[in-house]
């Protein structure tokens, strides 16, 4: 199943006319070449006009889009012995968020992420990639097994949001987020965060307080979804696209907000349409951090993850 | 405390004893109220007495900050802190007004530059670094300068080796500052944890109507003693957001403090009226305190403080 964004579909048509083409020539023998080879320049063109100046509303539906890569597809082309480990040890093994170990570049590391489904019996599997308490517990359960190790963490956030739900509330969804969020600022181990698809509030931040915290170009980062901004601002979830505008939830506007270390560049055409070049390119990326990071010593990278926490935010009269 | 035999919380210009909800009852509208949980009418002042509570049923009212810091507080000296914290509009946020004109009318309204306020002080005896937010304002909200000011009770409380204690009621993270309020609660974690694990002095959580969003996923949940005033409600999500995303409506009661301690969520439940004495006597126990058999209105012995704003 390929979903095609309405802004994606005049490539899309194109790439289909070469493809179409293609077989014509291997059909009938007939040399296209000149066509082709033209269709494609104009194809990569459009693509670079289209991509080069996308709008926040626009990455915020590439930072949904169905084919994204997800945590899985991260895992599987960054780490090898990728070992999935299961359940909060309290009744429950929530499917929207991975937990593991796995090896990066030879070391032994702890990986975490939400995990959203690529159709409907996937997604309600993994619940659209909306944690319950029990994913949290279950995350912080084997960051802390990381802590007793001394092993790296690395986690992916993708997630609309932590679950909305009666029986979330009533197990403690503002517990156990608080809960990580606490935790996670005293781990003496190095903890590298990327947003790769959707960072939705305080979900994402329950896997998001890292010594680096990184961002794909087309991924999103926001205090609350833009279609919820829009329903209590101006009482309509259609306003969606201006709220994505004001609320400043771009990689671009997050770096510049002092939120995340580095934007990791997407290819024109957006990770979904390139996932091996990103995969490489966020490999790199994550061992030039690991590597930093690696440097530091067990109490000092406590202290460089409260130094960089501690600066967040914009006001005047502070106090020297 | 440098006054006229006032105890320092009244001569606040904001301090206002008059209740804020109840229907009033027409000839005497200064005089009486009638309670919404009850349908008692009720004398004004001995409701102001009773700290907004209703004699007959219970039902708490809304309070002002002033007021219930005073009812929680010693008399004696108190410090004010990061009065001078304001807050900026670093999104050039705007909706059907500009965040920056949305500031200055509640300041206005207000009278602080922001949502919470932040004390130095001393309960039965026990000094304290005590914050309380202010609902008026946004809502509560927690953008960067309600962030800011969470983290130095804290940083204060590790430095000071006190107990913390923050007062909340707040709709969640402030969404006119984005990503900005959401990376506070990250910052207010990071201070709480180095309060535990540097000075090992307590945290007292108290939750009053409402407690959601943001501020419940963070500092608020992570007290050591979570006190829930009755009938508050307190959640991760809006009932409403609920609502919407399972397509059905919620079960009696739902997020109510009486739901949150039946769920194991909360301490306990905690009248106003007891708040000061609960926190005063689970304090000194945490603390290794002799038992406190301190007269309820006695003032404590108080050094005088160096530095703050003394009033």
């Amino acid at each position: 199943m390929d979903v095609v964004l309405d802004f994606e579909r005049p490539v899309v048509q194109l790439r289909t006319r070469i493809a179409q083409l293609r077989d014509i020539e291997k059909a009938n023998g007939v040399d296209l070449s000149a066509s082709i080879e033209q269709l494609e320049h104009q194809s990569r063109k459009l693509e670079q006009r289209i991509f080069s100046r996308l709008s926040p509303w626009q990455r915020t539906l590439l930072s949904r889009h169905a084919s994204r890569p997800y945590t899985l597809d991260y895992i599987d082309a960054l780490f090898t012995e990728w070992v999935e480990l299961h359940g909060d040890r309290a009744g429950y093994d929530d499917q929207a968020l991975v937990c593991g170990m796995a090896r990066f570049n030879d070391r032994p590391v702890v990986v975490i992420g939400h995990q959203k489904g690529r159709n409907t019996k996937e997604n309600i599997r993994r619940n659209f990639g909306m944690a319950r308490p029990d994913g949290y517990r279950k995350a912080l359960r084997i960051m802390e097994m990381a802590e007793r190790f001394g092993l790296p963490i690395f986690t992916f956030i993708d997630t609309p949001g932590a679950y909305p739900g009666i029986d979330a509330e009533e197990r403690g969804q503002a517990e156990a987020i608080a809960k990580n969020i606490l935790e996670m600022a005293r781990l003496t181990v190095p903890v590298i965060a990327t947003v790769i698809g959707e960072g939705g509030s305080g979900g994402a931040l329950a896997i998001g307080v890292a010594n680096r915290v990184l961002m794909l170009e087309n991924s999103v980062y926001s205090v609350i979804s833009p279609e919820g901004c829009a329903a209590i601002l101006w009482r309509d979830r259609a306003e969606g696209p201006r709220a994505a505008e004001a609320l400043r939830i771009t990689a671009a506007d997050c770096f510049d907000l002092g939120v995340v270390d580095e934007v990791i560049p997407e290819p024109y055409g957006g990770a979904h349409r390139h996932v091996d070049e990103i995969a490489t390119s966020v490999g790199q990326i994550l061992e030039k951090h690991l590597a930093e990071l690696e440097a530091l010593e067990p109490e000092a990278l406590r202290q460089d993850r409260y130094a960089r926490f501690r600066v967040m935010g914009k006001l005047v009269g502070a106090e020297a | 405390m440098s006054n006229e035999g006032r105890r320092w919380f009244e001569q606040r210009k904001e301090f206002s004893p008059r209740p804020r909800e109840g229907t009033p009852i027409p000839d005497t509208p200064d005089l009486w109220t009638k309670c919404p949980g009850c349908a008692e009418t009720l004398y004004i002042e001995a409701l102001q007495a009773n700290l907004q509570v209703c004699t007959a049923c219970g039902h708490h009212f809304k309070i002002g900050v002033m007021e219930r810091l005073a009812a929680l507080l010693d008399d004696g000296e108190v410090e004010f802190h990061d009065e001078d914290l304001g807050p900026v509009d670093a999104l050039k946020f705007v909706d059907s007004k500009p965040y920056a004109a949305r500031i200055k009318a509640s300041q206005k309204k207000v009278g602080r530059r922001d949502a919470f306020v932040a004390v130095s002080g001393s309960i039965e005896g026990v000094d304290v670094e005590v914050g309380c937010f202010d609902f008026r304002f946004m809502g509560g909200s927690m953008g960067s300068v309600v962030g800011e000011a969470i983290t130095n009770v804290y940083e204060r409380a590790n430095e000071r080796k006190r107990p913390a204690i923050i007062i909340s009621s707040s709709g969640g993270a402030r969404m006119q500052e984005g990503v900005l309020s959401l990376m506070q609660m990250a910052k207010t974690c990071a201070a709480l944890s180095r309060l535990q694990d540097e000075a090992g002095m307590p945290y007292i959580s108290v939750l009053t109507h409402p407690t959601t969003g943001g501020v419940a996923a963070s500092f608020a949940m992570l007290g050591d003693l979570i006190l829930a005033e009755p009938g508050a409600l307190i959640g991760f999500a809006g009932p409403r957001v609920i609502e919407q995303t399972i397509g059905q409506s919620l079960p009696e009661g739902f997020q109510t403090s009486e739901y949150l301690l039946e769920h194991g969520m909360v301490d306990r439940i905690v009248s106003r009226t007891d708040m000061r004495s609960m926190i005063g006597t689970t304090l000194r126990m945490l603390l290794k305190l002799p038992s406190g058999e301190v007269a309820p209105d006695a003032p404590p012995v108080l050094e005088v403080k160096e530095g703050g704003k003394s009033r």
